[in-house]
């Protein structure tokens, strides 16, 4: 074809343009480094410790299970505070979706159930549109509101819907699970990989593992929203409208862009989102069907997981993962893993330092030793940690990833805003 | 200003709209929503429930002051919940643990529920001055932490005592005690008392104190409290820790005059109610008072429908609706006011457009 070559000319090979001086690095390829980086972290403290279950194939399969609801409230919290709507009630539409997805499955099997849950999570997105858009009530405030009123709600119904059937108020019947799909071929190889005790490849072949075996159809659906979201929101005229809505809504307004309709819009998919993250608890195989406090503050997480990834969607995926992780690692190997994470977080805090201190930011590695010390003491000083608090590692990772890297952050500029059409 | 109608009239709308929306969904479940209410209205005059009422709502009035002080500096403290449960345990231990004179010990411990909730309140306020963590985020973390510190304290190994089936902090000395005063078949609260106090010096603190203006122009506008003079960041760490020091006292009342020990099973979850009563209140020290009453009634008088076949979730609903309409309620008659008020001033200048200065009103 001749077009190709006059579409491009600059491809024969002297006439290249000159290239910026710092080419930034594209974003997946980052995403690569620091995942590569993280599971050589793990590889280390793995084999330092002589603690497998750092890298096993269980304990990736459990932190990809735990992972999603966050990751998939996460991208809800994306989508509305992309268009300029805090949403802190990502739980309560979390909830109604569990109720939702329940509900459905047990009539009309999974799909079904997801279905549902997405429309009850979209539900509540409706109702804190209404409260934040058209009667500007606070964000904060309606979020509250609807975090009390989904639980209120999803008791209430299941008292009346549930209770005759399992006879239990706080849990549905039995419900059925999606069917999983394994890559039978490939998780052989990475099984034989894994009983190697190679260390690094050992190491990866175990998560590698973990991530392929017994997918649901769900999992691969709520990641590949990752990449979807990604695309809507910044590579097509709606995602630009939409995020114009969060960043200046009265400029967006002046170029004729609808500010009330797309929030609204925006509120729904992010409801609708939460709702599949509660529906990710109730219909995968390894999950309870509905119970009552089952969501446990996942949707707060993940608005964590959103704010650590600087509202990205690549960025919410490693928060998701991370929490996911710490959740997955302490389920599965207990007090001991946790504390063979904690030298692992020493590892990487020594990797930190020696960054800190090429670039000659004295203060910040000073800290980091201080911070390598204590954690490594405590490592040291202990065999196990206390069994009261390990349930929490998910939150404690979640405060000290806060702490340390919510520097660079930038939030939509107009997030939380209150906007009234034709008011400055 | 028609200061009356913009302050009573939201709270009623948004009370009426949640009886009918309520009523909607009882009938949906086939129940009549007349017997229900008068089953709730009925079962405050049984036995001690009006005195547990107000016991309850003293406990929801200290959380919903607590919450409407991070809430003047614009801070949204969820941290209650956590702040109030941290201080639970720490006072629950440290006063078993001490001997002292009987209101020397009160007094002590008064003093460690205080500090010790400030500390938890510390917490977030330092990430959030020295990092720019969101509070929000922070404190929810916090509050899920709460639950296994306070696991793991009143554990046999710490600081537990096993009694029975239950097991709880060792409980505190009559000495540190708060008598109750009877009333009827039931006993009020002394804490009562305290927590009244503790709502006239808040309205004091915000009304007439220097830091009190300070902290609410700050709230207002950073950048123009700064212009002022006023350093956001200390205002924003010493309201948090304000804001914990009251939520450490919220536990105190059940804590001191009737369960003197702190377990597992202690009860939970004051501190989101602290969030509803303040919005419904609108940070207003009687505001409160009166949210925390109408809570407290819901929550005692949702127990007795049970008897008639009703669940009592159906009050989690109501005060769900109740406090989203309260807000827009008072947002509808915001706007409202506003379209009064310049319909008034068009009228004004439209009829007399030669007299201005005889249309007062203007």
């Amino acid at each position: 074809m001749t077009t190709a070559d006059v579409l491009s000319p600059n491809t024969g090979g002297t006439t290249m343009p000159v290239k910026p001086p710092k080419r930034r690095i594209p974003g997946w390829l980052k995403g690569a480094i620091w995942g590569l980086l993280a599971v050589g972290v793990l590889a280390i403290a793995s084999y330092a410790t002589g603690v497998n279950t750092l890298t096993s194939t269980n304990t990736a399969h459990t932190a990809l299970r735990l992972a999603l609801p966050i990751l998939l409230c996460a991208l809800g919290g994306l989508w509305a505070e992309r268009a300029g709507v805090i949403n802190i009630g990502l739980e309560g539409m979390m909830i109604l979706g569990t109720w939702g997805a329940a509900w459905g499955a047990y009539h009309g099997g999974v799909w079904a159930g997801l279905i549902s849950a997405v429309v009850f999570g979209a539900l509540g997105g409706l109702l804190h549109a209404v409260a934040t858009v058209t009667f500007n009530v606070n964000h904060i405030v309606s979020g509250v509101a609807i975090n009390l009123l989904g639980l209120g709600v999803a008791k209430y119904l299941a008292n009346l819907v549930f209770t005759p059937l399992s006879g239990n108020p706080r849990q549905s019947p039995p419900v059925p699970k999606f069917d999983t799909y394994s890559a039978t071929f490939l998780s052989d190889w990475l099984s034989d990989l894994e009983k190697m005790q190679r260390v690094f490849i050992s190491d990866l072949a175990g998560i590698l593992n973990g991530l392929i075996t017994e997918v649901a159809p769900l999992t691969m659906i709520a990641i590949a929203l990752v990449p979807i979201s990604y695309f809507v929101l910044w590579r097509t005229r709606f995602g630009l409208r939409l995020r114009s809505c969060g960043e200046n809504p009265v400029a967006a307004e002046s170029l004729g862009v609808n500010v009330y309709l797309h929030k609204y819009v925006a509120m729904i998919i992010s409801g609708g989102l939460a709702g599949m993250g509660g529906a990710s608890l109730v219909l995968l195989a390894g999950g309870a069907d509905y119970l009552e406090n089952q969501t446990n503050n996942r949707g707060y997480i993940g608005l964590a997981a959103m704010i650590f990834g600087n509202w990205r969607p690549g960025g919410l995926l490693g928060g998701a993962a991370l929490f996911g992780y710490a959740d997955g690692l302490q389920l599965a190997g207990g007090g001991t893993a946790v504390l063979a994470l904690l030298y692992g977080a020493v590892i990487l805090l020594a990797v930190i330092v020696a960054v800190q201190l090429f670039r000659r930011q004295w203060i910040a590695a000073a800290l980091g030793v201080v911070g390598a010390g204590a954690l490594y003491a405590i490592y040291w000083t202990n065999d196990d940690l206390p069994s009261d608090l390990i349930p929490y590692t998910a939150h404690f990772v979640t405060l000290i990833v806060l702490a340390v890297a919510s520097q660079r952050l930038r939030p939509p500029k107009a997030d939380g805003a209150l906007y009234r059409r034709g008011e400055d | 200003m028609s200061s009356w109608r913009t302050r009573l009239l939201p709270p009623l709308l948004a009370i009426v709209f949640a009886v009918i929306l309520t009523a909607i969904a009882l009938i949906i479940s086939g129940a009549d929503p007349l017997q229900a209410y008068g089953t709730m209205i009925g079962q405050l005059f049984k036995g001690s429930t009006a005195v547990d009422t107000v016991n309850l709502a003293t406990v929801y009035y200290l959380s919903g002051l607590a919450v409407a002080i991070g809430f003047q500096m614009n801070l949204f403290n969820i941290g209650v919940e956590g702040q109030y449960r941290f201080a639970a345990i720490v006072t629950a231990i440290i006063g078993g643990a001490l001997r002292l004179p009987p209101v020397i010990h009160v007094i002590a411990i008064l003093i460690v529920a205080v500090a010790s909730g400030m500390l938890y309140a510390a917490i977030p306020a330092v990430l959030k001055v020295t990092r720019g963590v969101s509070e929000v985020i922070s404190t929810i973390m916090l509050n899920a932490i709460v639950g296994g510190i306070v696991a793991f304290l009143v554990n046999a190994d710490q600081f537990g005592v096993q009694t029975g089936n239950n097991i709880a902090t060792r409980e505190i000395a009559e000495t540190g005690r708060i008598p109750g005063i009877p009333i009827g078949s039931g006993e009020l609260f002394g804490f009562v008392v305290i927590a009244a106090l503790i709502g006239g010096a808040y309205w004091f603190m915000l009304n007439r104190t220097r830091f009190g203006f300070e902290l609410k122009a700050s709230g207002e506008s950073t950048t123009a409290a700064a212009a002022g003079g006023v350093n956001a960041k200390k205002m924003t760490l010493i309201a948090m820790l304000l804001s914990g020091g009251v939520a450490g006292l919220v536990a105190m009342p059940e804590l001191l005059s009737r369960d003197f020990s702190y377990g597992i099973t202690s009860t939970q979850m004051y501190g989101f109610t602290g969030i509803a009563v303040a919005l419904l209140g609108r940070n207003h020290p009687a505001g409160i008072a009166l949210g925390a009453l109408l809570w407290a009634f819901l929550d005692r008088s949702a127990v007795s429908l049970e008897q008639i076949n009703v669940s009592k979730e159906i009050a989690v609903i109501m005060q769900g609706v109740i406090v989203l309409s309260v807000v827009i309620a008072y947002e509808i008659v915001r706007r409202a006011d506003l379209a009064a008020e310049q319909r008034r001033v068009g009228r004004a200048l439209a009829g007399k457009g030669s007299s201005v200065s005889e249309g007062g009103a203007v």
